[in-house]
């Protein structure tokens, strides 16, 4: 059974985190695409049209990766974890099929008129498509998170006499405060990829000597972005979520920081590696006090470490979520720096002028996928040993009728088919990046399939 | 409240088979009936901006009876495990080549995609025709409503069946045929010239079969679950349903004739929509028999969720989908008329 529980652990992983390649950017991209067109229709610029029309055709690749390996995640809950859903599903219900109902419908129309109907639609109405699938994807966002923070942060509940969890409040589940700081949180995310993405891209171009206009909006448009939402995702959003986690989940916190032993002047760990056995920081990088600081607001207050807490509370991986957790944090810091740095020679008209900043940024482009991946890890390895916190326990949310057998064979299956998907994807997305923007659309005929035009 | 849960859920699975159900028969006969690129490239064009809306619905379904009935949507996704990744496979592959297609000039890479698009087409209707004559037959339910299911074991319809029998081959058949047929329609109704021609004489082959395949099937439930009758026995108004199956069918053809390519399109909707309420009927309030012991089937009160819980869901449901449905007739009227085949060179690399 162990063993049963753990691979259908790493099931949901692997195609969870599979899954978040992508909206984390579709979501990110939306915002910009809108940016960029807001900027095209306003100033009726070719350029912005044509940077528009580009991020489309790598938003689309994109976002159908994102719909065809999101579909599994929808039907996974009942599948591998079928006591869970059995018990969960008149709350997790309702974010989830919400999701379905308020956004992906929205998302599904409006990304069909964004991408086919530029020359059908007046330029505003064309701008409200790309606006309607914006709101779609962070909607979308939204509800899952919702979903995901009831598992983190049940409120707003009453428990059945068979064992089931009923809503109390509609709107205690939708409006969980915990939800609200994560979805500021991932949101914020998903933009730093984005703006990660658009700046990298752009700088690739202008090392590479092409596509030098279009790719200085990139680069502008990226930095910009990018500065906010870096600035944004360590104060206030990382910094309220790490408090109410610390409040909440202080256990959790506890195995995030590697802090073993309950201490006043608690020391935050920049570096070093957690060893369970005899519960030590193994080479330990540290700065007194500072945990206390964070958390508490003083450099002396006392905060629980694990030895507060019995054991069978730990989460089970400690190594894991420390080190997701110092990743997150360590890029994150990685990000403000590059992005302040960059943003200072752009306003300085220097940007363009050196290419070591360039380079910068084009290797830049990997890592804030690598943070957000480890985010997540951070909060759902962290959440553990609970399926739903503090109520029901991962082991007891399995489905109990799946052999480890068909198990195996579905996780092989899933990395095969998004092993080949990986390839083509990629293999795709070079051809699109190597035709770079304005290769097809003279006179904005790109997204305009020729249907008659009678239909508008 | 439950069964206005029940009647939510079968109508959002029968919005997806009629919706759907054209754009996975487009993809079964893409390879056969659209020959050149340019006719390929037609077909992707009809389905392109709906598809991905049509699918939704699936998934707002699943959501749906996640909500609404927990444990049904458990155990049967847990029970029916195999194949049901199976189908996400299927989902995945069929998403993929449809969006990626276009994007490059290659005769490998479209033909590539060309082959897994109607592959994974052929393979869905099959597995959901399976799927739903699963449901029809029984599956081998436990006494707290779980069940594991083989793909396989004798082919025969006993108290331990697997997902293919000779019941559910049937009706994976049935689901292939009237989806092609559907699709048939569809695109006899979006494209001209030879490929209009080509999909109209396909349309006109399969509805022979549909007629057929829905005779031998509807005799073979009857004689199977003769219970399923009994609804329609206490209620004969609902008798309108078969009436409607009928209906369907003929006025296909009786449209065909006419050039009415619309209505035999909507008369197709009406025949399949009348199959899945007719079963959707002739079930309730069971939502998953048990092959064994008929004590321990599953009905929509052993499954649904709290009455709180679905109390609240229903104030949000209808003005979601009500919107939804906006959203869908919009879609549609913009892209009504013709996919034209004559796509100009700078379009053939055109988003999507």
């Amino acid at each position: 059974m162990e063993h049963q529980i753990l691979l259908s652990r790493i099931h949901f992983a692997f195609t969870i985190m599979f899954h978040y390649i992508f909206p984390q950017l579709t979501m990110g991209l939306a915002l910009l695409i809108v940016v960029l067109k807001t900027r095209a229709v306003l100033r009726d610029d070719e350029r912005y049209h044509q940077s528009a029309r580009f991020w489309a055709r790598i938003f689309a690749v994109n976002f159908v990766m994102g719909v065809v390996t999101g579909i599994p995640m929808e039907f996974q809950f009942g599948t591998n974890w079928a006591s869970f859903s059995q018990l969960t599903g008149g709350i997790i219900g309702h974010p989830v099929s919400m999701e379905g109902v308020f956004s992906f419908f929205l998302e599904s129309a409006f990304l069909g008129l964004f991408l086919y109907g530029e020359k059908r639609l007046s330029k505003w109405g064309h701008w409200a498509t790309a606006v309607a699938v914006f709101a779609g994807t962070w909607l979308s966002g939204y509800f899952i998170v919702m979903a995901d923070a009831w598992m983190q942060h049940p409120v707003a509940y009453v428990r059945l006499a068979d064992g089931s969890f009923a809503p109390s409040s509609f709107w205690g589940v939708i409006l969980n405060p915990w939800g609200l700081l994560q979805y500021m949180h991932t949101m914020s995310g998903a933009v730093i990829t984005a703006s990660f993405v658009m700046t990298g891209l752009g700088a690739f171009y202008l090392l590479s000597h092409k596509h030098d206009e279009h790719a200085r909006i990139f680069v502008r448009i990226g930095v910009v972005a990018g500065l906010v939402a870096s600035m944004f995702q360590v104060f206030p959003s990382g910094d309220e979520h790490g408090r109410y986690l610390a409040h909440h989940q202080p256990v959790t916190a506890a195995a995030m920081e590697g802090l073993f032993q309950t201490k006043k002047g608690a020391p935050m760990v920049l570096i070093g590696q957690p060893n369970p056995e005899n519960e030590t920081i193994q080479n330990p990088l540290a700065f007194k006090g500072m945990l206390s600081f964070l958390v508490y607001g003083t450099f002396s207050a006392e905060v629980d470490g694990l030895d507060a807490f019995p054991k069978d509370q730990w989460p089970d991986n400690i190594p894991l979520v420390f080190f997701s957790y110092h990743i997150m944090v360590g890029l994150g810091t990685i990000f403000v720096a590059v992005m302040i740095v960059c943003a200072y020679l752009l306003w300085r008209r220097k940007l363009f002028e050196h290419r070591w900043p360039l380079w910068a940024l084009l290797l830049c482009v990997p890592f804030p996928y690598i943070a957000n991946m480890a985010g997540w890890v951070t909060a759902e390895a962290g959440r553990q040993p609970w399926i739903i916190y503090g109520l029901m326990r991962t082991s007891q949310g399995f489905s109990r009728m799946v052999s480890t057998g068909d198990t195996w064979f579905t996780l092989l299956g899933f990395m095969g088919l998004y092993g080949l998907l990986s390839i083509l994807f990629l293999f795709l997305v070079q051809e699109i990046i190597n035709e770079g923007p304005g290769f097809h659309d003279e006179g904005g005929k790109i997204g305009s399939v020729s249907y008659p035009e009678q239909g508008a | 409240m439950t069964t206005a849960w029940f009647i939510l859920v079968a109508f959002m699975l029968t919005a997806y088979v009629v919706l759907d159900g054209f754009d996975i028969g487009a993809g079964v006969l893409h390879i056969v009936i659209a020959r050149t690129d340019e006719e390929r490239r037609t077909v992707l064009q009809a389905i392109g901006p709906v598809w991905d809306g049509n699918e939704v619905w699936l998934i707002a379904a699943g959501g749906t009876i996640f909500l609404a009935f927990p444990l049904l949507y458990a155990s049967s996704f847990s029970g029916f495990y195999l194949p049901l990744m199976v189908l996400l496979w299927l989902l995945v592959g069929r998403g993929i080549s449809i969006e990626f297609r276009a994007h490059l000039q290659s005769v490998i890479w479209t033909n590539f995609f060309d082959g897994v698009f109607s592959f994974s087409s052929g393979l869905l209707a099959i597995f959901y025709g399976a799927a739903f004559a699963n449901v029809i037959r029984g599956v081998p339910l436990n006494s707290d409503h779980y069940f594991f299911e083989p793909l396989w074991t004798d082919f025969r319809v006993g108290p331990n069946p697997g997902i293919l029998d000779w019941y559910t081959c049937l009706g994976a058949l049935l689901a292939l045929v009237s989806l092609s047929m559907h699709g048939a329609l569809f695109l006899n109704l979006k494209t001209e010239g030879k490929l209009q021609s080509r999909a109209r004489g396909m349309a006109i082959a399969l509805w022979v079969a549909v007629v057929l395949f829905t005779i031998v099937e509807t005799a073979s439930t009857l004689l199977l679950r003769p219970e399923l009758q009994t609804n329609y026995l206490h209620h004969p108004a609902w008798f309108m349903i078969p009436i409607i199956v009928v209906s369907g069918l003929i006025l296909v053809i009786y449209f065909l004739a006419k050039n009415r390519d619309a209505a035999a399109l909507c008369a197709s909707g009406a025949f399949l929509a009348a199959m899945v309420v007719g079963a959707a009927v002739g079930l309730y309030p069971t939502v998953l028999p048990a092959s064994g012991n008929p004590q321990y089937s599953l009905t929509i009160y052993d499954a649904a969720a709290s009455p709180e819980s679905l109390r609240l869901g229903l104030y949000w449901w209808f003005p979601g989908i009500a919107i939804a449905i906006t959203y869908f007739v919009f879609v549609y009227r913009m892209f009504r008329g013709k996919a034209s085949e004559s796509v100009s060179a700078e379009n053939q690399r055109a988003p999507i």
